[in-house]
């Protein structure tokens, strides 16, 4: 990614704020509706761009640990766990298999719709 | 100008729908006001009146599969899927009506023919359909506290429809259910283990899924009701309707997902599972474990995410791309985390 600025986050902060501000107010009903859906998407990519390598990093270590592996490729690491939990391999290990999943789950949701989990309080 | 294939589409259901009416509610019935309603690829519905009868304007709904044309310019058949017809579903409803579950009349049905798609006409009631706005506005106020309860007393009468009454239907297990929709994941090549151990933990415990084999709806959830001032008014889309075990409405109805944000509220976001089974019970249903609904909660919640997963690849990977699929995709995420609040 070149250096210059304004960055990809910074670009689609500016798309999004454009659309809110100054294209929302002039549409009704399933255009406003379909807009809505299009900020919130990008608002996902804007907070991907700002937390995604950190969590990316934060998760591949875990499943490192859990799965006892050297694998550095989250993908992978991630296949390696559905395939254990599948076989039942690391059933022994349920507690920190679940621990690991919802923590997972939390930072899925920090991303793509953080209202999901505060609206339940 | 040349007729298009949506004004030739709209022109021959008028006729027919002419012709019906004129047979159902005699020679005087006139069809006014044709409209489409949605525009999803699955099924068209139109709304329409009939004037003419005596009495007021009768207010009616077409559901009928989708109507596209071969090069011929005859139509199409629809694709065929695990989802009833539309005949059979006209008849479902008529079913539930016979043992009170709250619906509308069915008054007709459309065989295929040359000129339509198979489909029924039902009444058009008046009340509400958008989950979120049954769970907000302020004339539903008071009939919030009521649909937990009248939810569970229909759900109750549905599930005592006698399985003869519609023999086309088709008939699933709780096993082959839950295999159904992880074949699903399966078949989608990337890794998603929080659903894995979500179906892992299903599977061992098919043991509290209920023993029980009945009339099952299949899609009995806030969003397939419709609701008016004094609470449930009708149990809408039918075409999920199979037998299995009916505990699967039960739980269908308490996925997170459908409760639109009012989480606390666990049956649809506007009622607690006490008055839903007390409805259950009363409406001859039985004692239900509340452990029943947890498997079948968590079922639910597994079978929406698979859905959601399945959305989004078919955008990704299908011939057609859609923003909302893209999006929805996404939301899986929302019910792997709800998921994983409910499995131990």
């Amino acid at each position: 990614m070149p250096i210059d600025r304004p960055n990809a986050q910074e670009l689609v902060n500016a798309v999004r704020e454009h659309l809110t501000k100054n294209l929302a107010p002039t549409l009704s009903g399933q255009p406003a509706f379909h807009l809505l859906v299009a900020t919130n998407v990008l608002a996902t990519i804007e907070r991907t761009l700002t937390n995604g390598e950190e969590m990316d990093a934060a998760e591949a270590e875990r499943l490192k640990a859990l799965l006892n592996t050297d694998t550095e490729d989250v993908i992978e690491l991630n296949r390696q766990l559905a395939g254990k939990i599948k076989s039942g391999e690391l059933d022994n290990q349920s507690g920190e298999v679940l621990e690991h999943l919802r923590r997972t789950t939390v930072d899925k949701l920090n991303l793509s719709n953080p209202k999901y989990m505060v609206s339940r309080d | 100008m040349a007729e298009t294939d949506s004004q030739r589409s709209q022109r021959e259901l008028n006729e027919i729908l002419q012709e019906k009416t004129a047979e159902v509610y005699g020679a005087g019935a006139t069809v006014e006001n044709l409209t489409k309603l949605s525009m999803g690829a699955s099924r068209e519905c139109w709304s329409f009146d009939v004037s003419g009868t005596g009495d007021s304007p009768v207010p009616l709904i077409l559901k009928r599969d989708p109507v596209n044309y071969d090069a011929d310019g005859s139509i199409a058949k629809p694709a065929k899927d695990h989802h009833t017809t539309r005949t059979t579903e006209g008849q479902l409803i008529v079913e539930g009506g016979k043992l009170d579950v709250p619906v509308p009349e069915v008054p007709f049905f459309l065989e295929q023919n040359e000129r339509t798609t198979e489909g029924f006409i039902m009444e058009r009631l008046e009340g509400e359909t958008l989950g979120r706005r049954i769970l907000r506005n302020e004339e539903y106020a008071e009939a919030r506290p009521k649909l937990a309860y009248q939810c569970g007393h229909a759900a109750a009468r549905m599930h005592q429809i006698p399985l003869e009454a519609v023999p086309e239907i088709k008939s699933m297990s709780a096993e082959e259910h839950l295999a159904m929709y992880y074949d699903q994941l399966s078949a989608i090549d990337h890794p998603y283990p929080g659903f894995e151990y979500g179906y892992r933990w299903l599977q061992e415990r098919l043991g509290m899924a209920g023993d029980k084999t009945a009339f099952v709806h299949g899609d009995f959830r806030n969003g397939n009701i419709i609701v008016n001032e004094e609470g449930l008014a009708a149990v809408l889309d039918w075409e999920l309707g199979h037998i299995g075990n009916p505990f699967t409405d039960l739980g269908w109805i308490c996925v997170p997902s459908w409760r639109y944000g009012h989480y606390n509220k666990r049956v649809g976001g506007f009622g607690d599972l006490d008055d839903m089974l007390q409805g259950y019970a009363d409406g001859g249903g039985g004692e239900i474990d509340p452990e029943i609904v947890r498997f079948w909660e968590a079922f639910g919640t597994l079978r929406w995410g698979i859905m959601c997963i399945g959305m989004g690849f078919s955008h990704i990977d299908g011939p057609i791309k859609s923003l909302e699929k893209a999006a929805i995709g996404r939301r899986a995420a929302e019910t792997e985390y709800d998921l994983l609040q409910l499995v131990d």
